[in-house]
């Protein structure tokens, strides 16, 4: 079995870089938006280039992690179970660009580090070769490019490629190399199964066609979980409390933003044993999933400044520090 | 059949095979101790050399950290020395086929203790550079982790040598 103690060794530095609950507190306690982000500047985020653009740093730290992991993998595909979300979306963007051409410039529509380039995911479905796609995303491209091109309906559109997703995610699970990997899918198809069963029962779908939006997620039932959606987010919460997932009842109860927040803390806590872990993939899978929940944490934690949002709801927004 | 085995037993019990045990006793503990070792130090190493591409400044405590599993096959050569001072090679006489069986069963603790001793001392010291790394001012703590493992190749030094010494 391959060991990463080279690749370890350079994370377990590079975590001392992770913004901890006592950085959190000195953005939240920053005057104004700009003075946060001079403390992001001092704490060395960004490539120094960008003054004063939120975006462009965080960008540049996404970029980042994912130069590090490609520094540090070569062209191993460890990780790409991490990488699939960005495909799928930059095909749902692709999609629906072509449709309603909104003229919007590349960067702002499509992610950079999926595991394929956004350009050759833009030809595809520009020339309809959907072949050319990787074969789980084929189908979904095909399908979901002819229900928006007949119908119109970008939401059904978006909820061919979700679930499409999900399965891909699902896949990749039961043959992840590490358990953090396998734990990441499980969490992340968990927290879109409950999402897409509330959004589609606010929209007024029935049970069984809430059921077949749905991906097959580890200790989830998907008929209960499509029954208590439709009596709504109470019965959802009561539902996910006879499930592993109780720790996310509490949340759901309160508001979706709340469940976000609790999703990632779980996958949070799921990470943290790998701290003590020294030889295996799993502290460069917990390191890339902890840098992208902090520049989730920052990119809420700017916006709410930058809208003069009170700093308590900032405050309830952000993510358990993994650093 | 009978006979076949007879001569075979007559053949390695002869006193020429005396010095074919004791200096396989002495190859052991030099391949199995040195060999624990350099896989040992060559986990430090690599562990080493990750938190140095980051941190260059803690050269000097990742090298000793990455060096403890380095003993074992110091043992393991100290006591072949040993061996080869007492069976005519460096010094004293060709031993007899019980001798040398003896010399051989007292190389094995450092040799195979070594072994293990080493493997599992490098993986201590692969988690104490990752303490390092992110504990610059924890050295103390993190060389004295993957020391303790040391005393079990001590043990088996002692013995090895003892033996060897009264032989």
């Amino acid at each position: 079995m391959k060991d990463y103690i080279y690749e370890v060794a350079r994370i377990r530095v590079m975590e001392n870089g992770l913004l901890n609950k006592a950085d959190f507190d000195q953005l939240l306690a920053a005057p104004d938006y700009e003075a946060a982000l001079a403390y992001l500047k001092d704490k060395g985020w960004g490539s120094g280039e960008q003054s004063g653009s939120a975006e462009a740093m965080l960008k540049a730290e996404e970029d980042a992690t994912w130069t590090l992991m490609q520094e540090l993998l070569g062209e191993g595909r460890e990780l790409d179970i991490l990488r699939l979300g960005r495909d799928y979306h930059n095909l749902k963007a692709a999609i629906k660009d072509l449709y309603a051409a909104s003229g919007l410039p590349e960067d702002r529509l499509y992610q950079e580090g999926g595991t394929l380039p956004y350009r050759e995911i833009i030809q595809a479905v520009t020339e309809k070769s959907f072949h050319k796609l990787p074969p789980a995303m084929q189908e979904a491209a095909a399908q979901a490019t002819q229900v928006l091109s007949q119908t119109g309906d970008g939401q059904l559109c978006d909820n061919i490629i979700d679930k499409a997703a999900l399965n891909a995610l699902r896949e990749a699970m039961e043959e992840a190399p590490d358990p953090v990997l396998a734990a990441f899918a499980a969490t992340t198809v968990v927290n879109a199964d409950i999402r897409m069963a509330l959004r589609a029962a606010t929209a007024g779908k029935s049970a069984p066609e809430i059921r077949d939006m749905l991906a097959e997620a580890p200790d989830l039932n998907l008929n209960l979980l499509a029954e208590a959606a439709v009596s709504g987010k109470a019965s959802v919460a009561e539902y996910l409390k006879t499930t592993p997932y109780e720790s996310l009842a509490g949340a759901l109860s309160r508001s979706m933003s709340a469940f976000e927040c609790a999703c990632d803390d779980l996958m949070t806590e799921r990470i943290r044993p790998q701290k003590s872990e020294v030889l295996s993939l799993g502290p460069l899978a917990a390191y890339v999933i902890a840098r992208e929940t902090e520049i989730k944490s920052v990119r809420l934690l700017l916006t709410g400044l930058q809208n003069n949002l009170p700093r308590e709801m900032i405050q309830e927004s952000l993510r358990v520090c993994y650093g | 059949m009978g006979n076949t085995v007879t001569a075979a037993s007559s053949v390695l019990l002869s006193d020429s095979m005396g010095i074919v045990y004791a200096l396989l006793g002495a190859a052991l503990a030099t391949f199995l101790a040195g060999a624990g070792s350099a896989i040992g130090v060559g986990m430090g190493g690599r562990a080493a050399a990750g938190v140095l591409t980051e941190k260059p400044e803690l050269f000097a405590k990742v090298l000793i950290l990455q060096l403890l599993p380095g003993t074992q096959g110091i043992y393991g050569l100290l006591v072949a020395f040993v061996v080869l001072g007492k069976i005519g090679i460096l010094g004293g006489n060709a031993p007899t086929a019980a001798q040398g069986l003896l010399f051989l069963a007292a190389c094995l603790p450092i040799g195979v203790a070594g072994l293990i001793s080493a493997i599992h001392q490098g993986k201590a010291s692969v988690a104490s550079i990752s303490l390092l790394a992110k504990r610059p001012e924890s050295f103390g703590r993190a060389m004295l982790l993957p020391a303790m493992v040391e005393t079990y190749a001590i043990l088996a030094l002692l013995v090895s040598l003892l033996t060897v010494a009264r032989l």
